[in-house]
Protein backbone atom coordinates (compact mmCIF):
# COMPACT_ATOMS: atom_id res chain seq x y z
CA UNK A 1 0.00 0.00 0.00
CA UNK A 2 2.34 2.94 -1.10
CA UNK A 3 -0.63 5.01 -2.57
CA UNK A 4 -0.69 7.25 0.20
CA UNK A 5 3.14 8.22 -0.17
CA UNK A 6 2.61 8.95 -4.06
CA UNK A 7 -0.72 11.14 -2.91
CA UNK A 8 1.36 12.89 -0.54
CA UNK A 9 4.29 13.60 -3.57
CA UNK A 10 0.83 14.92 -5.35
CA UNK A 11 -0.25 17.29 -2.75
CA UNK A 12 3.62 18.59 -2.76
CA UNK A 13 3.08 19.50 -6.63
CA UNK A 14 -0.70 20.88 -6.13
CA UNK A 15 0.12 23.09 -3.74
CA UNK A 16 3.22 24.43 -5.45
CA UNK A 17 0.86 25.06 -8.89
CA UNK A 18 -2.12 26.36 -6.63
CA UNK A 19 0.27 29.08 -5.55
CA UNK A 20 1.88 29.84 -8.41
CA UNK A 21 -1.69 30.63 -10.20
CA UNK A 22 -3.20 32.16 -7.17
CA UNK A 23 -5.54 29.74 -6.27
CA UNK A 24 -7.52 30.44 -3.69
CA UNK A 25 -9.07 26.76 -4.05
CA UNK A 26 -8.48 23.47 -5.91
CA UNK A 27 -11.98 22.42 -6.83
CA UNK A 28 -10.66 19.17 -9.17
CA UNK A 29 -8.20 17.44 -9.31
CA UNK A 30 -6.97 15.08 -12.65
CA UNK A 31 -4.34 12.59 -12.32
CA UNK A 32 -3.35 9.97 -15.17
CA UNK A 33 -2.86 6.93 -14.29
CA UNK A 34 -1.05 3.56 -15.87
CA UNK A 35 -2.18 0.56 -15.95
CA UNK A 36 1.31 -0.81 -14.95
CA UNK A 37 2.11 1.96 -12.34
CA UNK A 38 1.15 -0.47 -9.80
CA UNK A 39 -1.32 2.14 -8.41
CA UNK A 40 -4.64 0.64 -7.21
CA UNK A 41 -6.92 3.24 -8.19
CA UNK A 42 -9.47 2.73 -5.52
CA UNK A 43 -7.00 3.05 -3.33
CA UNK A 44 -5.79 5.91 -4.10
CA UNK A 45 -8.88 7.66 -3.79
CA UNK A 46 -9.01 6.49 -0.20
CA UNK A 47 -5.76 8.49 0.54
CA UNK A 48 -6.41 11.12 -1.65
CA UNK A 49 -9.82 11.80 0.54
CA UNK A 50 -8.22 11.39 3.90
CA UNK A 51 -4.70 13.60 2.73
CA UNK A 52 -6.77 16.43 1.32
CA UNK A 53 -8.78 18.02 4.46
CA UNK A 54 -6.95 21.13 5.58
CA UNK A 55 -5.13 21.31 2.27
CA UNK A 56 -5.95 23.91 -0.40
CA UNK A 57 -7.86 21.08 -1.57
CA UNK A 58 -9.89 20.49 1.16
CA UNK A 59 -13.30 20.18 -1.23
CA UNK A 60 -11.45 18.62 -4.22
CA UNK A 61 -12.85 16.28 -6.42
CA UNK A 62 -10.32 13.50 -8.07
CA UNK A 63 -10.55 12.60 -11.54
CA UNK A 64 -8.39 9.68 -12.38
CA UNK A 65 -8.27 8.52 -16.03
CA UNK A 66 -6.28 5.02 -16.68
CA UNK A 67 -3.87 5.35 -18.99
CA UNK A 68 -3.74 1.89 -21.34
CA UNK A 69 -0.01 -0.50 -21.79
CA UNK A 70 1.26 0.58 -25.20
CA UNK A 71 4.25 -1.25 -26.38
CA UNK A 72 6.69 -0.14 -29.33
CA UNK A 73 8.31 -3.02 -31.50
CA UNK A 74 11.21 -2.12 -32.49
CA UNK A 75 11.98 -4.60 -35.26
CA UNK A 76 9.03 -3.14 -37.79
CA UNK A 77 8.36 0.13 -35.31
CA UNK A 78 4.90 -0.32 -34.96
CA UNK A 79 2.91 -0.04 -31.72
CA UNK A 80 1.23 -2.37 -30.05
CA UNK A 81 -1.55 -1.98 -27.31
CA UNK A 82 -2.19 -4.83 -25.18
CA UNK A 83 -5.75 -4.93 -23.25
CA UNK A 84 -4.73 -6.69 -20.41
CA UNK A 85 -1.39 -7.86 -20.05
CA UNK A 86 -2.42 -10.43 -17.08
CA UNK A 87 -4.41 -12.02 -19.73
CA UNK A 88 -3.11 -15.76 -20.02
CA UNK A 89 -2.78 -15.61 -23.45
CA UNK A 90 -1.13 -12.62 -23.81
CA UNK A 91 2.40 -13.45 -25.33
CA UNK A 92 4.54 -9.88 -25.17
CA UNK A 93 5.59 -10.67 -28.80
CA UNK A 94 4.66 -8.23 -31.49
CA UNK A 95 1.24 -9.15 -33.55
CA UNK A 96 2.66 -8.07 -36.54
CA UNK A 97 5.74 -9.35 -36.90
CA UNK A 98 6.00 -11.50 -34.09
CA UNK A 99 8.98 -10.01 -32.64
CA UNK A 100 9.95 -10.44 -29.06
CA UNK A 101 11.96 -6.92 -29.11
CA UNK A 102 9.18 -5.17 -27.96
CA UNK A 103 9.26 -2.52 -25.47
CA UNK A 104 6.93 -1.02 -22.90
CA UNK A 105 6.38 2.50 -23.90
CA UNK A 106 3.23 3.99 -21.77
CA UNK A 107 1.19 2.28 -18.64
CA UNK A 108 4.18 2.11 -16.01
CA UNK A 109 3.24 6.74 -15.65
CA UNK A 110 1.55 8.68 -12.93
CA UNK A 111 0.59 12.15 -13.90
CA UNK A 112 -1.15 15.04 -12.74
CA UNK A 113 -3.13 16.22 -15.43
CA UNK A 114 -4.75 19.57 -14.54
CA UNK A 115 -5.99 21.23 -11.82
CA UNK A 116 -9.26 22.97 -11.45
CA UNK A 117 -9.06 26.51 -9.13
CA UNK A 118 -10.85 29.64 -7.92
CA UNK A 119 -8.90 32.56 -7.57
CA UNK A 120 -10.77 35.83 -6.19
CA UNK B 1 -15.64 39.13 -4.22
CA UNK B 2 -17.01 37.28 -7.01
CA UNK B 3 -15.09 33.99 -7.03
CA UNK B 4 -13.21 32.84 -10.47
CA UNK B 5 -12.93 29.34 -11.87
CA UNK B 6 -10.13 28.00 -14.28
CA UNK B 7 -8.70 25.36 -15.44
CA UNK B 8 -4.32 24.70 -14.91
CA UNK B 9 -3.04 22.32 -17.18
CA UNK B 10 -0.15 21.11 -15.01
CA UNK B 11 1.09 17.40 -16.53
CA UNK B 12 3.20 17.02 -13.90
CA UNK B 13 4.72 13.09 -13.24
CA UNK B 14 3.69 12.26 -9.60
CA UNK B 15 6.48 10.41 -9.13
CA UNK B 16 9.12 13.30 -10.55
CA UNK B 17 10.39 14.24 -6.81
CA UNK B 18 11.58 10.74 -6.29
CA UNK B 19 12.98 10.41 -9.62
CA UNK B 20 14.96 13.67 -9.19
CA UNK B 21 16.29 12.07 -6.09
CA UNK B 22 17.13 9.23 -7.73
CA UNK B 23 18.52 10.33 -10.59
CA UNK B 24 21.65 12.28 -8.55
CA UNK B 25 22.06 9.46 -6.17
CA UNK B 26 22.34 7.40 -9.69
CA UNK B 27 25.19 10.19 -10.37
CA UNK B 28 27.03 10.39 -7.37
CA UNK B 29 27.59 6.46 -7.42
CA UNK B 30 28.34 6.13 -11.08
CA UNK B 31 31.22 8.89 -10.09
CA UNK B 32 32.28 7.31 -7.13
CA UNK B 33 32.45 4.21 -9.43
CA UNK B 34 30.22 2.00 -7.07
CA UNK B 35 27.96 -0.18 -8.76
CA UNK B 36 24.11 -0.51 -6.48
CA UNK B 37 22.04 -3.30 -6.13
CA UNK B 38 18.58 -2.65 -5.69
CA UNK B 39 16.82 -6.65 -4.34
CA UNK B 40 13.38 -7.12 -4.32
CA UNK B 41 10.98 -9.86 -3.43
CA UNK B 42 8.48 -11.07 -1.20
CA UNK B 43 9.31 -11.43 2.73
CA UNK B 44 10.75 -14.55 3.08
CA UNK B 45 12.15 -15.44 -0.64
CA UNK B 46 16.21 -14.81 0.91
CA UNK B 47 16.95 -11.49 0.60
CA UNK B 48 19.27 -11.00 3.20
CA UNK B 49 20.44 -14.64 2.89
CA UNK B 50 21.69 -14.22 -0.56
CA UNK B 51 23.71 -10.97 0.29
CA UNK B 52 25.44 -13.34 3.15
CA UNK B 53 26.30 -15.89 0.36
CA UNK B 54 27.67 -13.18 -1.98
CA UNK B 55 29.29 -11.27 0.44
CA UNK B 56 31.26 -14.44 2.04
CA UNK B 57 32.46 -14.65 -1.60
CA UNK B 58 33.03 -11.47 -2.27
CA UNK B 59 34.42 -9.25 1.06
CA UNK B 60 37.67 -10.04 0.33
CA UNK B 61 38.54 -8.53 -2.59
CA UNK B 62 35.70 -5.87 -2.89
CA UNK B 63 34.89 -3.34 -0.53
CA UNK B 64 30.66 -4.14 0.14
CA UNK B 65 28.24 -2.16 2.23
CA UNK B 66 24.75 -3.15 2.59
CA UNK B 67 21.37 -1.03 2.53
CA UNK B 68 18.46 -3.00 4.77
CA UNK B 69 15.33 -1.68 4.01
CA UNK B 70 12.74 -3.31 6.60
CA UNK B 71 9.42 -1.48 7.97
CA UNK B 72 10.78 -1.77 11.55
CA UNK B 73 14.00 -3.84 13.69
CA UNK B 74 17.46 -3.56 12.47
CA UNK B 75 17.53 -7.65 12.72
CA UNK B 76 18.87 -7.92 8.71
CA UNK B 77 21.46 -5.28 9.04
CA UNK B 78 22.69 -7.15 12.30
CA UNK B 79 22.81 -10.39 9.98
CA UNK B 80 25.38 -8.27 7.80
CA UNK B 81 27.12 -6.74 10.18
CA UNK B 82 27.71 -9.81 12.05
CA UNK B 83 30.12 -11.01 9.28
CA UNK B 84 32.04 -7.33 9.41
CA UNK B 85 30.56 -5.89 6.97
CA UNK B 86 29.15 -2.11 7.03
CA UNK B 87 25.20 -2.07 6.99
CA UNK B 88 22.54 0.94 7.36
CA UNK B 89 19.31 -0.01 8.58
CA UNK B 90 16.62 1.79 7.09
CA UNK B 91 13.62 1.24 8.84
CA UNK B 92 9.90 2.90 6.88
CA UNK B 93 8.00 2.21 10.17
CA UNK B 94 5.44 1.40 7.56
CA UNK B 95 5.95 2.11 4.51
CA UNK B 96 6.18 -0.80 2.62
CA UNK B 97 9.03 0.23 0.15
CA UNK B 98 12.08 2.02 0.02
CA UNK B 99 12.06 5.67 -1.45
CA UNK B 100 15.10 8.03 -2.94
CA UNK B 101 14.65 10.41 -0.22
CA UNK B 102 15.10 7.82 2.46
CA UNK B 103 18.28 6.81 0.46
CA UNK B 104 19.39 10.46 0.36
CA UNK B 105 18.67 10.93 4.17
CA UNK B 106 22.06 8.84 4.92
CA UNK B 107 23.81 8.88 2.08
CA UNK B 108 26.53 11.03 3.26
CA UNK B 109 27.60 8.13 5.75
CA UNK B 110 28.36 5.75 2.88
CA UNK B 111 31.88 5.53 2.30
CA UNK B 112 32.81 6.73 -1.58
CA UNK B 113 35.29 3.84 -1.90
CA UNK B 114 32.70 1.16 -2.23
CA UNK B 115 32.64 -1.44 -4.79
CA UNK B 116 29.33 -2.80 -4.14
CA UNK B 117 26.40 -1.32 -2.31
CA UNK B 118 23.57 -3.65 -1.61
CA UNK B 119 19.86 -2.16 -1.22
CA UNK B 120 17.82 -4.88 0.29
CA UNK B 121 14.62 -3.43 -0.45
CA UNK B 122 11.45 -3.88 2.22
CA UNK B 123 10.02 -7.54 1.59
CA UNK B 124 7.22 -6.61 -0.97
CA UNK B 125 6.74 -8.13 -4.55
CA UNK B 126 4.40 -5.23 -5.56
CA UNK B 127 5.34 -1.36 -4.40
CA UNK B 128 9.18 -0.87 -4.37
CA UNK B 129 9.07 -1.83 -8.72
CA UNK B 130 7.28 1.43 -8.43
CA UNK B 131 10.20 3.52 -6.97
CA UNK B 132 14.06 4.02 -8.73
CA UNK B 133 16.38 4.21 -5.75
CA UNK B 134 19.36 4.97 -8.58
CA UNK B 135 20.43 1.42 -8.65
CA UNK B 136 22.33 0.61 -11.38
CA UNK B 137 21.15 -3.17 -11.71
CA UNK B 138 17.43 -4.22 -10.20
CA UNK B 139 17.48 -7.72 -8.91
CA UNK B 140 13.83 -9.84 -8.39
CA UNK B 141 13.88 -12.57 -6.42
CA UNK B 142 11.16 -15.59 -6.51
CA UNK B 143 11.88 -18.52 -4.30
CA UNK B 144 10.71 -21.82 -5.24
CA UNK B 145 7.97 -22.28 -1.97
CA UNK B 146 6.09 -19.22 -4.06
CA UNK B 147 4.91 -21.05 -6.98
CA UNK B 148 5.97 -20.80 -10.88
CA UNK B 149 2.77 -18.59 -11.98
CA UNK B 150 4.48 -15.07 -10.19
CA UNK B 151 6.12 -13.13 -13.33
CA UNK B 152 2.64 -12.65 -14.82
CA UNK B 153 0.75 -11.85 -11.88
CA UNK B 154 3.17 -9.64 -10.48
CA UNK B 155 4.85 -8.14 -13.92
CA UNK B 156 6.22 -4.74 -13.10
CA UNK B 157 8.90 -6.30 -10.88
CA UNK B 158 10.25 -8.32 -13.44
CA UNK B 159 10.12 -5.52 -16.03
CA UNK B 160 11.68 -2.90 -14.04
CA UNK B 161 14.43 -5.57 -12.90
CA UNK B 162 17.37 -6.40 -14.87
CA UNK B 163 18.20 -9.51 -13.01
CA UNK B 164 15.67 -12.46 -11.91
CA UNK B 165 17.16 -14.83 -9.44
CA UNK B 166 15.20 -18.22 -9.00
CA UNK B 167 16.26 -18.85 -5.14
CA UNK B 168 15.78 -22.01 -2.56
CA UNK B 169 16.43 -24.25 -5.71
CA UNK B 170 17.56 -27.13 -3.03
CA UNK B 171 13.87 -26.81 -2.90
CA UNK B 172 12.62 -28.27 -6.00
CA UNK B 173 12.94 -32.23 -5.07
CA UNK B 174 9.85 -31.51 -2.95
CA UNK B 175 7.50 -28.68 -4.62
CA UNK B 176 5.73 -28.78 -8.02
CA UNK B 177 7.81 -25.43 -9.51
CA UNK B 178 8.79 -25.45 -12.99
CA UNK B 179 12.03 -23.54 -13.10
CA UNK B 180 12.11 -23.79 -17.36
CA UNK B 181 8.57 -22.23 -17.06
CA UNK B 182 9.17 -19.44 -15.03
CA UNK B 183 12.16 -18.93 -16.77
CA UNK B 184 10.13 -18.57 -19.78
CA UNK B 185 6.91 -16.57 -18.44
CA UNK B 186 9.86 -13.83 -17.11
CA UNK B 187 11.42 -13.41 -20.56
CA UNK B 188 7.91 -12.80 -22.10
CA UNK B 189 7.56 -10.04 -20.59
CA UNK B 190 11.02 -8.99 -20.28
CA UNK B 191 13.40 -10.57 -22.85
CA UNK B 192 16.46 -8.40 -21.50
CA UNK B 193 16.43 -10.44 -17.86
CA UNK B 194 19.59 -12.41 -16.97
CA UNK B 195 18.30 -15.54 -15.09
CA UNK B 196 20.32 -17.23 -12.16
CA UNK B 197 19.08 -20.39 -10.18
CA UNK B 198 20.37 -20.30 -6.57
CA UNK B 199 20.43 -21.72 -3.17
CA UNK B 200 21.95 -20.62 0.40
CA UNK B 201 22.21 -24.81 1.24
CA UNK B 202 24.18 -25.87 -1.95
CA UNK B 203 25.88 -23.12 -2.68
CA UNK B 204 24.75 -23.23 -6.43
CA UNK B 205 24.58 -19.97 -8.78
CA UNK B 206 26.58 -17.76 -6.05
CA UNK B 207 29.95 -18.37 -7.79
CA UNK B 208 27.83 -17.58 -10.69
CA UNK B 209 25.93 -13.83 -9.87
CA UNK B 210 29.95 -13.08 -8.09
CA UNK B 211 31.38 -13.30 -11.59
CA UNK B 212 28.03 -11.47 -13.42
CA UNK B 213 28.75 -8.81 -10.51
CA UNK B 214 32.34 -8.31 -11.11
CA UNK B 215 31.76 -7.92 -14.97
CA UNK B 216 29.11 -5.48 -14.45
CA UNK B 217 31.59 -3.43 -11.61
CA UNK B 218 34.08 -3.49 -14.47
CA UNK B 219 31.66 -2.14 -17.25
CA UNK B 220 30.65 0.52 -15.22
CA UNK B 221 34.14 1.63 -14.01
CA UNK B 222 35.28 1.55 -18.56
CA UNK B 223 32.43 3.92 -18.92
CA UNK B 224 34.05 6.18 -16.09
CA UNK B 225 37.42 5.90 -17.53
N1 LIG C 1 15.91 -24.10 1.81
C1 LIG C 1 16.36 -22.86 1.67
N2 LIG C 1 16.00 -21.90 2.55
C2 LIG C 1 16.46 -20.66 2.37
C3 LIG C 1 17.30 -20.32 1.28
N3 LIG C 1 17.58 -18.99 1.34
C4 LIG C 1 16.93 -18.53 2.43
N4 LIG C 1 16.26 -19.54 3.07
C5 LIG C 1 15.47 -19.42 4.30
O1 LIG C 1 14.34 -18.59 4.04
C6 LIG C 1 14.03 -17.81 5.19
C7 LIG C 1 13.95 -16.35 4.84
O2 LIG C 1 15.21 -15.90 4.37
P1 LIG C 1 15.66 -14.36 4.42
O3 LIG C 1 16.97 -14.29 3.73
O4 LIG C 1 15.57 -13.84 5.80
O5 LIG C 1 14.53 -13.69 3.53
P2 LIG C 1 14.32 -12.13 3.20
O6 LIG C 1 13.87 -12.07 1.77
O7 LIG C 1 15.54 -11.37 3.53
O8 LIG C 1 13.12 -11.76 4.17
P3 LIG C 1 12.59 -10.28 4.57
O9 LIG C 1 13.80 -9.41 4.77
O10 LIG C 1 11.82 -10.51 5.81
O11 LIG C 1 11.74 -9.84 3.42
C8 LIG C 1 15.12 -18.11 6.21
O12 LIG C 1 14.61 -19.05 7.11
C9 LIG C 1 16.22 -18.72 5.38
O13 LIG C 1 17.03 -19.59 6.08
C10 LIG C 1 17.68 -21.37 0.37
O14 LIG C 1 18.41 -21.17 -0.61
N5 LIG C 1 17.17 -22.61 0.61
MG1 LIG D 1 15.74 -9.68 4.74
ZN1 LIG E 1 6.90 -5.85 -34.97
Amino acid sequence: MHELSIVADLFTIIEEKAQQAKATRVTRVKVLIGELSGVVPELFRSAFHSYKKGTIADKARLEMKITKIKFKCHSCGKEIKAKDISSPDFSYACPFCGSKDVELVSGRDLYLEKLEIETS
Amino acid sequence: MEKVKKEVLVLEDILGSNKKIAGAIRKKLLESGILAVNLLSSPGSGKTTLLEKLSLKLKDRYQLGVIEGDIETERDAERIRSLGLPAWQITTHGACHLEAKMLARIFDWIPADLDFLFIENVGNLVCPASFDLGESLRFVLLSVPEGDDKPKKYPEAFITSQVFVITKCDLLPYLPFDTDRVTAEALEINPKLEVFRTSALTGEGIEAICTFLEKKLQELRAKNA
